[in-house]
């Protein structure tokens, strides 16, 4: 494979990976709002396009037609930055999720993941720490009391979540002796499911990755009864849509992540038993990885419109005295299960 | 944060808080399904009860003469003083008719006042609530527009009768 098919299949995979990325999120908004809807008995929009189909789009052109406001206190330079890091940050994240195995195409093999990086996890902790900037340069930056809490807020927050979230992907790195993605997936073989050999580990992780991305129980940052909006209190126009692009990207990240690390990414128990061909195998295994991604998604809102908001001192003491304990108990048990059945 | 006594104390399996989180979740599952509340308005219209305070409209008797008599307890007893009533002579049997009876609706405050104290049943309120006007002047509703025939009002009316 010569240098220049290289670049043309990483760039179509890029492009791919940021249209798939940008599609899911605008009608991951349009879901949230239909599911919140049905959680309350209404309908939801249904106005916009066959049942409300274009609303996301819709709602993109309203904001983008909006003024674009800069506060008189806000530090300019760091104000319009920190929408553009969150961004990044949510969409660079993508670059490691396989979504499937390796393809066969005119003779290639493709491989299913636009970045296989072998120490793809790293990249993703890495990636998700540099996040908390995006929030707290915006708080900071906009001279605003309530952006400034919620920006404080939230770095606390991530910052106590991300240590439990690395203490329960070291579970799984221990089983799967890799930080590559496509391995890790390739350790779950069948049933091997990583939320089904460490459900403790698996639930530490799900609550971190709520914690990670803002979402509701864990939406401190930008609790409205107290906060106004948070940290994108300041925000309007297309800045605002950064932010609102970014919780959704990183929400769609999460669940990719959960998927890849613990619900077996691609992997179908007893699909080879059924005997297909290869092609087909393939593009089940794909639809499968979508399947549980979506599923979690819809966990991820479904959780959202069950759950009231946690108190900030709950959400420091479930941080520091359950999460954290928890996901080392997960370790040692992950390291018990290593040495007794020698997986 | 000190932390206060509970009136209860929970249990264990409620204060690792998963089993009542998942019962929370099993909740608005199954609320997903339930039927929706939701009226698609222009399409369906909701049509109030006999009880509704919807618009005030003149009655229109079936001889087709209204049953206002010009008295002005209604512009009297009205808090927004959104009704100006002038009265003038008629060969009907009762002998007064209001000239003009103009009810501004931008004052207009739904209290049903004025048709709780009519005497003679002239000033009742509709069940119509859609009201539109695209400037101020459009607001005020003059006897055009207030003269209502009395079968469409028989419900408010019996209600009237039944609970005034």
């Amino acid at each position: 494979m010569n240098i220049w098919e290289l670049v043309i299949i990483t760039i179509v995979k890029i492009l791919i990976a940021i249209t798939t990325l940008l599609l899911s999120v605008a009608y991951m908004v349009y879901f949230e709002r239909k599911i919140s809807a049905w959680a309350q008995n209404r309908l939801g929009p249904n106005r916009v396009g066959y049942k409300g189909l274009l609303q996301p789009f819709a709602d993109v052109f309203k904001l983008l037609l909006k003024e674009d406001i800069v506060p008189q206190a806000a530090n300019k330079t760091l104000h319009t930055l920190a929408p553009f890091i969150s961004l990044f940050v949510a969409f660079a994240t993508y670059a490691v999720v396989p979504i499937g195995p390796s393809i066969n195409i005119f003779g290639k093999e493709i491989k299913l993941v636009a970045a296989d990086v072998n120490i793809g996890i790293l990249y993703v902790l890495a990636l998700t720490s540099l996040g908390v900037y995006g929030v707290t340069f915006a708080g900071w930056s906009s001279g605003s009391k309530y952006s400034l809490l919620g920006g404080i807020r939230s770095s606390a927050q991530m910052i106590s979540y991300e240590v439990s979230m690395g203490f329960s992907i070291a579970g799984v790195l221990l089983l799967s002796e890799s930080l590559r993605p496509i391995d890790i997936v390739n350790a779950q073989y069948g049933w091997m499911w990583n939320a089904i050999l460490q459900p403790i580990g698996f639930i530490t992780f799900v609550v971190s990755a709520f914690a990670e991305t803002n979402r509701l129980p864990f939406d401190l940052p930008e609790a409205e009864p107290e906060l106004v909006g948070g940290y994108h209190t300041e925000y309007s126009s297309f800045k605002f849509a950064g932010f609102f692009l970014a919780e959704y990207a990183n929400m769609i990240i999460a669940s990719c992540l959960i998927v890849t690390l613990y619900l077996g990414g691609w992997q179908i128990p007893y699909i080879d038993k059924l005997g297909l061909n290869a092609t087909v195998t393939t593009i089940l295994q794909v639809g499968a990885f979508l399947f549980k991604t979506a599923f979690m998604l819809f966990v991820f809102i479904w959780v959202r419109w069950s759950i009231p908001r946690f108190r900030y001192d709950q959400l420091m003491n479930i941080g520091w005295k359950v999460m954290f304990p928890l996901s080392l108990v997960n370790i040692i048990w992950v390291a018990l299960l290593i040495m007794i059945f020698k997986i | 944060m000190v932390a206060k006594k509970r009136k209860k104390n929970l249990n264990f399996f409620e204060r690792i808080y998963i089993v009542e989180i998942i019962k929370g979740m099993i909740l608005t599952l199954k609320n997903m399904f339930r039927p929706k509340f939701t009226m698609e308005y222009p399409e369906v219209k909701f049509e109030p009860p006999a009880s509704y305070r919807g618009r005030p409209v003149l009655v229109l008797d079936e001889n087709g003469v209204e049953r206002c008599v010009a008295c002005g307890l209604c512009s009297r007893v009205c808090p927004a003083l959104a009704i100006e009533v002038q009265a003038a002579e008629t060969e009907y049997e009762k002998e007064r008719y209001p000239e003009k009876f103009e009810i501004n609706m931008l004052r207009c405050i739904f209290c049903g006042f004025c048709e709780e104290v009519c005497p003679e049943e002239a000033i009742v309120m509709s069940k119509d609530y859609e009201l539109v006007y695209t400037n101020r002047e459009d607001a005020i509703y003059g006897k055009d527009k207030l003269l209502v025939p009395i079968e469409q009002l028989r419900d408010r009316i019996e209600f009237l009768r039944k609970f005034k």
